[in-house]
């Protein structure tokens, strides 16, 4: 329903403009010509600004505040919320690492977002491919039936889900979840990548068929590197998505030696197993947070072009 | 040629399709199925129940104060968060008024504002309700302190335990984290928007409100709806569901005062040992995100009508 009201080239489109047009155009011109005071509407300069400004603070202070807290110790956390650390107390980071087995989530979410994030890219673009550019008996109803996942809420399938898994027995196991994870990605990737594929120039994959090509070796060696742009996208937000997902692995991965990051923690925070440790808790969160928010810094345009991309499903 | 046409899209569909048809369309489907059952999830006996499980929830007051929590969530953060970040958008890239260069620029510091207020959204919801949870902790979070600090001290809400506060303080949550996507969002949709309307209106005299409501808004109306809609089964979701679940007491709690549907779902199937009905509050879920994208999506064909 929400897929079919708007073409999706034109939100393909729309969005591939935010890091030309919206962003470096902005700082750029107006530095200069901004030393003079606002014209038209002092005051609403001020308060506008202002807004921002505070909208800007925060959102910045609670993970300031993580940040420093996570160098505290127990006692000046509880004492004192907003006071600096008296030292930087590193030892919290490694106790959460270590004995928190913070490392142990930290590798398994590596292992399982970076396997579901290489079979989502695969088996969408094949799916997206095939629904693209050619015609079949059934080609529609296939499209359908992945873009009609994307309305409907997991937590209702999760029930079942569960005991498919159980059945299986995939329960608990990292490759089950890598599937899951797969298979609940899919329907937006292959929305997505399928109005992307239509875009591409039809007469390159012509020629390599027309050159002996097979359909197999023209898609992974003509149609996919053409296809990066689109692969990119969808691959943030994928790698997003699958890192920072909760319900899924609330689910089906109960096993408490094999939890994901975000599981671990709030494991962590919940059960009261971790001693009252709470400066070693925010050790741990930050340490969640930081990586994500490092990478988001450094590749700020082409997240949050890919998350906005992704985001009109 | 045609043959092994037919061969390669069978053999690029099957591994897809299949992967998807077992984690996502079975589940779906035997979800209805489940739900005119008597399951309970931990035993592999059921029986065919009729409406009975249906009945039983129009009977059930955790029921209706979950939906109620639900639809007051629905109808009430995409308001807030689109109304925000249209705001801070339209602030970004067409709020500010320079004589030189462009017409249409947005305030000092737009770029700034745009990496920052994303923040949240590469967060795991689930760090970011930790952290929140952390932050009302009534006696040393940071929120009380600040209360303190400013010589509020003797105001000292109880965040999450108070039952009038508990829903209106995880819904912040849900604002913080969300705003920023969509300023971004619009952000893009308002850079297409041709530069000479609003040359156009500034000729004329426009001033930040009628520019906004006579040129930004109308042209933005496709992407708000879709923003609407996104907005509106986030907040009926998995989001919604872990912030609950995580922030909450009990989860829920405190006296069901925070509780939401899909948390329900989880918790009736899960704890409960009531798969069947779980799936019948999942159904009830699924028909209120219908009914409130068609509202949208109807709501939004009359607007658009109007311009």
């Amino acid at each position: 329903m929400k897929t079919t009201d708007t073409p999706p080239p034109a939100d393909a489109d729309r969005t591939a403009k935010v890091p030309g047009q919206g962003g470096p155009a902005v700082p750029g011109t107006r530095a200069k010509s901004d030393e003079g005071p606002g014209r038209s509407g002092g005051v609403l300069n001020v308060f506008s600004h202002g807004v921002l400004i505070l909208w800007a603070f925060l959102v910045v202070m609670p993970l300031a505040w993580a940040v420093m807290t996570s160098f505290k110790d127990d006692r000046s956390i509880f004492n004192e919320p907003w006071s600096l650390p008296d030292k930087l107390h590193w030892d919290n980071w490694s106790r959460a690492w270590t004995q928190a087995h913070m490392s142990d989530y930290f590798i398994h979410t590596v292992i399982v977002v970076f396997c579901s994030l290489v079979g989502t890219l695969l088996l969408g673009s094949m799916c997206a491919y095939v629904l693209a550019r050619f015609d079949f008996p059934g080609n529609r109803f296939v499209y359908f039936l992945f873009v009609g996942g994307m309305s409907f809420p997991i937590i209702l399938a999760l029930v079942p889900l569960f005991f498919v898994m159980k059945n299986l027995g995939l329960l608990n196991t990292t490759h089950g979840l890598i599937l899951v994870y797969i298979a609940y990605s899919l329907p937006f990737t292959v929305f997505f990548l399928t109005s992307f594929f239509r875009t591409l120039p039809t007469s390159i994959a012509e020629a390599a068929l027309i050159d002996g090509a097979s359909h197999t070796r023209t898609f992974f060696q003509v149609m996919l590197p053409m296809a990066k742009p689109g692969l990119i996208s969808v691959g943030i937000f994928n790698f997003l998505g699958q890192w920072n997902q909760y319900l899924l692995p609330t689910v089906l991965n109960t096993d408490p030696d094999k939890k994901v990051l975000t599981q671990g923690l709030v494991a962590l925070a919940t059960s009261q197993g971790y001693k009252g440790d709470w400066s070693g808790l925010f050790a741990g969160l930050v340490m969640a947070m930081v990586p994500v928010l490092a990478a988001y810094i450094v590749f700020q345009r082409q997240v949050q072009a890919g998350l906005t991309a992704g985001a009109l499903k | 040629m045609q043959h092994g046409k037919y061969r390669f899209i069978a053999g690029f569909l099957i591994v897809p399709l299949a992967i998807y048809a077992v984690f996502v369309i079975w589940p779906f489907v035997q979800a209805i199925y489940y739900s005119f059952t008597d399951w309970t999830g931990l035993s592999p006996d059921f029986k065919m129940v009729g409406f009975d499980n249906y009945t039983k929830m129009f009977d059930d007051g955790t029921f209706w104060k979950s939906a109620q929590h639900s639809v007051t969530y629905v109808l009430l953060l995409p308001v807030v968060v689109l109304a925000l970040a249209l705001f801070f958008a339209f602030m970004i890239n067409v709020g500010g008024r320079r004589r030189k260069d462009a017409a249409i620029a947005g305030v000092r510091g737009s770029a700034f504002y745009k990496i920052v207020y994303f923040f949240p959204q590469v967060l795991s919801i689930a760090i970011v309700a930790l952290l929140f949870q952390f932050a009302y902790n009534p006696r040393n979070g940071a929120f009380s302190a600040i209360l303190r600090g400013i010589g509020l001290g003797s105001v000292q809400p109880d965040w999450l335990g108070d039952p009038n506060l508990a829903l209106w303080c995880i819904m912040a949550v849900l604002v913080w984290t969300q705003v920023g996507f969509f300023v971004v969002l619009f952000s893009a949709g308002m850079a297409s928007i041709p530069k000479d309307f609003y040359e156009a209106a500034l000729l004329d005299g426009a001033n930040r409100f009628t520019t906004f409501f006579r040129i930004t808004l109308p042209l933005l109306w496709d992407t708000v709806q879709s923003g609407w809609v996104y907005m509106g089964i986030l907040s009926l979701g998995a989001e919604a569901f872990a912030v609950v679940q995580i922030m909450s007491v009990g989860p829920g709690g405190p006296a069901d005062s925070t509780t939401v549907l899909p948390l329900l779902v989880y918790q009736k199937a899960f704890r409960d040992g009531q798969a069947g009905y779980a799936t019948t509050i999942g159904v009830a879920l699924l028909i209120i995100t219908l009914i409130f994208s068609a509202i949208v999506m109807r709501l939004g064909r009359r607007e658009r009508l109007e311009f």
